[in-house]
């Protein structure tokens, strides 16, 4: 337990060292939140004059979806960090260490993590400048944050594990595309449950990216904390579901050599 | 003592190709010995078991005393590996690499930060260790992936194809340094290679290895002696068998070994007898279309064990060698 709590902190190190050396990585990080919320806040704005979104703003409605839409795109492509040590033999030479073998992959999820919590919280104080309250107060602003740390590490885990099964980052761009937005869609991020058609009402039920838009939303207004801990529940679920996958596809990777 | 022992190891892929058929092998404690084969011929794949990267689908190996199979971790703790495939982080610098290598390689926390420093000096890239290994040239980068495989004192090192890849100097100038490693270091060292003249200029002993088999072992120069003189290739219309037989009945013929199109004969003195050997095939009605003289190459030991070149059939093995992104930079 103590080479993989170590392991995993060094391999940590690594990769946020790497991604603090992408100077593009932290403009877009920065900037994205911005286009999201002000395109998004503008053209919808009026969406809320429908009953069904109770009385709020736009902006207050939108902005814990885009902090769950953001923390899906940025956790999803997790893979492709391993998938480039895969290629280069950054992978042969930690397997040939004594390296803990689940810090190798825990440390990546880790990274997916901490790096969500940064742009979630970036997107948070956009949010309040733009104009959204925060009923729930300094709690709901660290639930939200926990709330969206914990789908980024669900989905780099399941973004790892594709990755290790199939070893090509256009399997890996195929998939996740192909999960991303209709995840996103398939949720109340941008559009309240009671207006949603009734089939996309029970998909969005077992969508992790539903359960975490709902927890955010809910620990923004403060008022349904039940509600949240169930939410983070699923997800702390999610997380271990997808972290099982991961570690059985690094199984098959390393048997398959 | 001996460091390895690999007992007619073999390796079957999933996909049913068959990478290495039978390896054996023995490497004496403090010795370099050389694994010597074209490209596929399944050095990369004896490394790889060898380093516990791939399970053997038969046969055993130890490696310092440790059973790579039911004791991978043990032989993980005493081995360096440098793949043919670089493997350092190019988004890092020299002393990041460095230093996470220590750390996975479990050297004592208080050793680290000196070690790396020594290790830096030692391999002259003191001035580069703070600077993104992408800036390196590729002596650079192999000298610090050298450097990565030594950080912990390992008792065996590996090294995959040390030189592949670099240029004439680069190469030389490595050779300097695997040298330096053999005086200074108390280390074995397995290394894959497919240039003769390095396992000549490296290694205490070698094995040949040709489509997963080891054709043969020894000391390079007792290898060397085998093949003396000079190979002519003589590329003829047709009728290689016969012409191979005429050839044979000559005194200055030392072996004639057909191959395709073409006939070698192995001879003391190349430029003398060629015009013989001309003559002697045009008397028998067997044209000559080219010939080419050489001295004795990697080929034509391999020629000499195995029956044939590996140049073209280790062109074509190297296509059904592994998965496609695990091979560890075989055709880099």
């Amino acid at each position: 337990m103590r080479t993989f709590i170590s392991d995993t902190l060094h391999l940590l190190v690594r990769h946020l060292r790497t991604t603090l050396r992408i100077p593009i990585w932290i403009v877009v990080t920065l900037v994205q939140p911005v286009i999201w919320l002000t395109l998004y806040g503008q053209l919808f704005r009026r969406v809320v004059e429908l009953p069904g979104f109770g009385d709020t703003t736009y902006i207050e409605f939108l902005t814990p979806g885009v902090v769950i839409m953001t923390a899906l795109f940025g956790s999803a492509w997790s893979g492709m960090g391993l998938i480039e040590d895969l290629n280069e033999g950054v992978m042969d030479r930690m397997l040939a260490t004594p390296a803990h073998r689940g810090a190798l992959i825990a440390a990546r999820v880790l990274h997916a993590a901490v790096t969500v919590l940064v742009q979630s919280l970036i997107i948070l104080l956009f949010g309040l400048v733009l104009g959204a309250s925060l009923p729930g107060g300094i709690g709901a602003f660290l639930a939200i944050l926990g709330i969206a740390a914990l789908l980024g590490a669900g989905f780099s885990a399941f973004s790892n594990g594709v990755a290790l099964l199939t070893r090509r980052e256009e399997t890996l761009i195929a998939v996740i595309n192909f999960f991303g937005m209709p995840l996103t869609f398939l949720s109340t991020a941008f559009m309240a449950a009671t207006l949603m058609p009734s089939w996309i009402g029970v998909i969005a039920k077992v969508n992790p990216v539903n359960w975490g838009v709902n927890a955010a939303r809910d620990a923004m207004a403060g008022t349904n904390w039940g509600g949240v801990g169930v939410n983070m529940a699923l997800l702390a679920g999610f997380v271990l579901l997808t972290s099982f996958f991961a570690s059985q596809a690094f199984k098959v990777y390393r048997r398959a050599a | 003592m001996n460091a390895i022992v690999v007992d007619h190891l073999c390796k079957t892929y999933r996909n049913g190709v068959d990478a290495v058929t039978d390896v054996s092998f023995t490497v004496s404690a403090g010795e370099i010995f050389g694994l010597l084969g074209p490209n596929g011929a399944g050095k990369s794949t004896t490394v790889r078991m060898l380093a516990t990267l791939s399970v053997p689908s038969g046969g055993s190996a130890q490696v310092a005393g440790r059973d790579v199979e039911s004791d991978a971790a043990g032989v993980r703790r005493r081995i360096g590996y440098v793949a043919q495939a670089s493997g350092v982080d190019r988004h890092g610098t020299g002393r990041e690499n460095l230093t996470l290598q220590a750390h996975l390689e479990r050297v004592p926390k208080r050793d680290i930060a000196g070690r790396v420093g020594s290790l830096l000096e030692w391999i002259g890239l003191t001035e580069a260790a703070d600077r993104l290994v992408n800036t390196y040239s590729g002596g650079m980068k192999r000298r610090l992936d050298i450097a990565m495989g030594l950080v912990h004192e390992p008792e065996v090192l590996y090294l995959d194809e040390p030189t592949t890849g670099l240029d004439p100097e680069t190469r030389s100038a490595l050779w300097a340094d695997l040298k330096r490693i053999r005086q200074e270091r108390k280390l074995t060292v397995l290394l894959t290679t497919h240039y003769l003249e390095e396992a000549d200029q490296l290694c205490d002993r070698v094995a040949i290895i040709d489509r997963g088999r080891v054709v043969i072992e020894g000391v390079p120069s007792d290898l060397k002696a085998k093949i003396e003189g000079d190979s002519v290739t003589l590329n003829v219309e047709g009728r290689t068998s016969e012409g191979a037989s005429v050839l044979r009945t000559m005194e200055e013929v030392l072996e004639v070994i057909e191959d395709g199109d073409s006939i070698v004969a192995r001879v003391a003195h190349g430029a003398t007898a060629v015009p013989a050997l001309i003559t002697a095939l045009e008397r028998a009605g067997i044209g000559v279309n080219a010939v080419t003289l050489s001295r004795p190459s990697l080929d034509d030991v391999y020629l000499h064990y195995t029956g044939h070149r590996f140049t073209s059939n280790g062109m074509a093995e190297q296509n059904h060698q592994a998965p496609a992104n695990r091979r560890g930079g075989d055709q880099r």
